[in-house]
C-alpha cells in the first residue's frame, strides 16, 4: 500500500449530502474483475453526458460541464471535499479504488459511512472528518478562491489551510501507523497466526459446530 | 457486570486487541458471491498465500445472473466473466458449499445462508456486501466487507475491527393489519435518518420484534445498514431455535443440544448499558412508500410528497429539491396518487417464502393495472420458488399479470437485464432508492410487498388495508 505522510493539495467542493458509492462508481462496472481503472468512471452518471458502460472509450464521451469535477478550476484536484454521511450504501471497494484511481488522496467531510471510511484506509486513500463549521468554511473558501489547496498532515494530525488556520483532527492510533508506513493489513495480521491459531483450536472444544 | 447482546457476541470473538482498541475478530462464516471477490482470491494468489479456513466459505452467483432463460446461459460477456471466475476460484481453493448458477439451491446470498443453516446464533458473519447485516437476526455478528477485508479474512480468518457503540431499538406495541417488518424498518430509518446508526451496532427489541418471524427480522437487519449502522441484530429466542432446527448445516444430536444451551444466552441482559435508546410504537406504523432518493425520504401511505420548505437545514433542503426533481414529484402530492410504470418484488429484504404469501394474498383473484408495463416476482432462492410452487403461488402471480422469475438479485441493483428505463417509476419491495439503483434514471418507491401488489392492482401506490379488510 502506498504510504501516506504529509501531503498538499488542490480541493474540490461536492456540495451535496448522502453521496452512496453507486453514485461514486456505477454498478455496471463492478462486473470487472481487476483492481484498477476505475478512474474514468468514478461518478459517471454526473461526470459524463450519455450512459456509460464499460469498454466505451471515456476519452471521446461528452462531458456534463456543470458537474464540479469537470471545471477548467478543479483540474488536477487530489483532496475531495464533502458533505455528511459520505460513501453511504454498498459495501463495493470499487468505490475508494475509482476515487484513488482519479487521483484523490484525502477527502474531508462532515461524516462517512462505515464501510467506505475503512475501507477507504486500505488504499493509502485518507479519510478526515471535521466539524461541521470548519467543513462548511472550507466549502465557502474553495469557492472563493481559485487554486484554493490544502496540507494534510497525518503525523501531526492536522489540516492547514493557506491563510495558517489549522485544524486537528482525530484517527485511530493503529491506523495511522499503517498509512505512515504502508503496511499491509495482512502481513500484519498474520504476525498473530499463533494466537488465532490457539483461539480456533479453543473454538473447535467448545462450540464444535461452527466447524462442520 | 450486566452485559449487552453485542459485548457478548463481540468478546466471543476477540482473537487479539492493539493498544487502541483495535481488535481481531475471528470470523466463523465466509460469504462470497462474483462481484466482490475476484480481486480478494486474485490478491490472495498474488501474495502466494492460501486460504486460511476453506470451511468457512459458503458460495453461490446471485448479482449478475440473469432470471429468465436460463437455457441461453448468461449472455452479457463480462457479466458471465465474473461468474465463471467464481467458479474457477471456488473450484481451486473449496467451500463448505457452493450453488452455482442454475443449481437448484442457488440464490441471493443472504437468503441461503440461513435457509441452509449456515447461518447460526452466535457467529460472526462477513461477505463482501453490505446487506450481510440481515444474519443479525440470528443473533450474529454479522459484517459487509469490502474486497480487501475479504482478501483479509481469506488469508487470516480475521478481521481488523473497532468496538462501535451499543444502541438499542425498542420497538413497542403491535403493529396492525396490514403492516409488516418493512413498514417498521422504513418507519424507523424516517424516523432516526440514514445516518441515524453511524457508528453503532443496533439490536433491535421490544414486543414487535419479538412477535416477528425469521423472515421479518431479517427484513428489520437487512436494512440496519441503511440507517447507517455496520452491524443490526436480534436476540435469541423460541423462534430463532425453531427456525434452525433440522437445517441443513444445522447441528444434530448432541450438539444440537449443546448449541441451543448456548444460544440461549445470547440475549442482553436485563440492566444492560447500552450508549443510546431509541423507542418506537408499533400501533402508530402505517404502510410506509419512500418518495425520494434515501430511504430516509418514506412518508406513510396517508401522507403527503413534502415540500423543500418544509425542511430547514439548507443542506437537506437541496437534497430534497433534487430529489424531487430526480423523482419527477411535485410537492404536496399525495402518496396514494403517485402513478406507476413496474412493480418488483424480490431483493434480500423481502423475496422470502413469507414474503411470497403476503404478495400472493393480496394478488390473489385481482389482476395487475394496465398502466403497470412490468411487474416482476423473483424469489430469494431456487429453494424458495420451489416452496412457493408446491403452495401454488406462483399461479396466483401468474394468473394476476405478474412474471414469475429464476431468482437472484435482479432489479433491486439491475446488474443483470432486470432493469428500469430513463424514467420509469417502480413500486419496489426492496432496500434502495438511490438514483440508478435500479436502471439509470429509474424512479424508485420502496415498500412492502403486500402494498407492492396493491400498487401494481391499482396502477397506482394505494394502501393494502383497505383490500384487505
Ligand atoms: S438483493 Fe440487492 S441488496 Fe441484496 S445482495 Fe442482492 S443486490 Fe445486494
Amino acid at each position: 500500500m502506498e504510504k501516506f505522510t504529509t501531503y498538499e493539495g488542490l480541493v474540490v467542493p461536492l456540495d451535496r449530502a448522502n453521496v452512496d458509492t453507486d453514485a461514486i462508481i456505477p454498478k455496471q462496472f463492478l462486473k470487472s474483475i481487476k483492481r484498477s481503472g476505475f478512474g474514468p468512471n468514478a461518478f459517471d452518471e454526473w461526470r459524463y453526458l450519455d450512459h456509460g458502460e464499460p469498454g466505451m472509450d471515456n476519452a471521446n464521451r461528452i462531458k456534463n460541464p456543470d458537474f464540479i469535477l469537470n471545471q477548467q478550476r478543479y483540474q488536477g484536484a487530489s483532496i475531495l471535499l464533502v458533505r455528511s454521511n459520505f460513501g453511504c450504501g454498498s459495501s463495493r471497494e470499487h468505490a475508494p479504488w475509482a476515487l484513488q484511481d482519479f487521483g484523490f488522496r484525502a477527502i474531508l467531510g462532515e461524516s462517512f459511512a462505515d464501510i467506505f471510511f475503512n475501507n477507504c484506509f486500505k488504499n493509502g486513500l485518507l479519510p478526515i472528518v471535521l466539524p461541521k463549521a470548519e467543513i462548511d468554511a472550507l466549502f465557502l473558501l474553495t469557492k472563493s478562491t481559485p487554486g484554493f489547496r490544502i496540507t494534510v498532515d497525518l503525523a501531526a494530525q492536522v489540516v492547514s489551510r493557506p491563510d495558517g488556520h489549522k485544524i486537528p483532527f482525530v484517527v485511530d492510533a493503529f491506523r495511522k501507523e499503517c498509512l505512515l508506513n504502508g503496511w499491509d493489513d495482512i502481513d500484519l495480521t498474520l504476525r498473530q497466526a499463533e494466537k488465532i491459531r490457539a483461539f480456533e483450536a479453543q473454538r473447535r472444544i467448545e462450540q464444535p459446530w461452527l466447524f462442520a | 457486570m450486566s452485559k449487552t447482546l453485542y459485548d457478548k457476541l463481540w468478546e466471543n470473538h476477540v482473537v487479539h486487541v492493539e493498544a487502541d482498541g483495535t481488535a481481531l475478530l475471528y470470523i466463523d462464516r465466509h460469504l462470497v458471491h462474483e462481484v466482490t471477490s475476484p480481486q480478494a482470491f486474485e490478491g490472495l494468489k498474488l501474495a502466494g498465500r492460501k486460504p486460511w479456513r476453506v470451511s468457512s466459505i459458503v458460495a453461490t452467483a446471485d448479482h449478475n445472473t440473469p432470471t429468465d432463460h436460463w437455457e441461453k446461459g448468461i449472455q452479457d460477456p463480462v457479466s458471465r466473466q465474473q461468474v465463471e471466475t467464481l467458479d474457477a476460484n471456488i473450484h481451486e481453493v473449496g467451500a463448505l458449499a457452493y450453488f452455482p448458477f442454475k443449481d437448484k439451491r442457488q440464490g441471493i446470498v443472504h437468503v441461503i445462508g440461513p435457509e441452509q443453516g449456515a447461518t447460526l446464533p452466535g457467529m460472526t458473519v462477513v461477505c463482501g456486501d453490505s446487506h450481510t447485516s440481515t444474519h443479525g437476526a440470528f443473533a450474529c455478528l454479522a459484517h459487509g466487507i469490502g474486497t480487501s477485508e475479504v482478501e483479509h479474512v481469506l488469508a487470516t480468518q480475521c478481521l481488523l475491527q473497532k468496538k462501535s457503540k451499543a444502541m438499542l431499538i425498542k420497538i413497542e406495541g403491535k403493529v396492525g393489519a396490514g403492516v409488516t417488518a418493512k413498514d417498521i424498518v422504513l418507519a424507523l430509518i424516517g424516523k432516526i435518518g440514514t445516518a441515524g446508526g453511524t457508528g453503532y451496532a443496533i439490536e433491535f427489541g421490544g414486543p414487535a420484534i419479538r412477535a416477528l418471524s425469521m423472515e421479518g427480522r431479517m427484513t428489520v437487519c437487512n436494512m440496519a445498514i441503511e440507517a447507517g449502522a455496520r452491524v443490526g441484530f436480534v436476540a435469541v429466542d423460541e423462534t430463532t431455535i425453531e427456525y434452525l432446527k433440522g437445517r441443513t448445516f444445522a447441528p444434530k444430536a448432541a450438539d444440537w443440544e449443546k448449541a441451543t444451551a448456548y444460544w440461549r444466552t445470547l440475549v442482553s441482559d436485563a440492566d444492560a448499558p447500552f450508549d443510546a435508546v431509541v423507542e418506537l410504537d408499533a400501533s402508530e406504523i402505517a404502510p410506509q412508500v419512500t418518495w425520494g432518493t434515501s430511504p430516509e425520504m418514506v412518508a406513510s401511505i396517508e401522507g403527503n410528497v413534502p415540500a423543500p420548505e418544509d425542511f430547514s437545514d439548507p443542506v437537506k433542503r437541496e437534497g430534497v429539491a433534487r430529489a424531487l426533481e430526480y423523482m419527477g414529484l411535485v410537492p404536496h402530492t399525495p402518496i396514494n396518487q403517485i402513478m406507476i410504470d413496474k412493480v418488483f418484488i424480490g431483493s434480500c429484504t423481502n423475496s422470502r417464502i413469507e414474503d411470497l404469501r403476503a404478495a400472493a394474498a393480496v394478488a390473489k383473484g385481482r389482476h395487475v393495472a394496465a398502466n403497470v408495463k412490468l411487474a416482476l416476482v423473483v424469489p430469494g432462492s431456487g429453494l424458495v420458488k420451489h416452496q412457493a410452487e408446491a403452495e401454488g403461488l406462483d399461479k396466483i402471480f401468474l394468473a394476476a399479470g405478474f412474471e414469475w422469475r429464476q431468482p437472484g438479485c435482479s432489479m433491486c441493483l439491475a446488474m443483470n437485464d432486470d432493469r428500469l428505463l430513463p424514467g420509469e417509476r417502480c413500486a419496489s419491495t426492496s432496500n434502495r432508492n438511490f438514483e440508478g439503483r435500479q436502471g439509470n434514471g429509474g424512479r424508485t418507491h420502496l415498500l412492502s410487498p403486500a402494498m407492492a401488489v396493491a400498487a401494481a392492482i391499482a396502477g397506482h401506490f394505494s394502501d393494502v388495508r383497505e383490500l384487505t379488510s
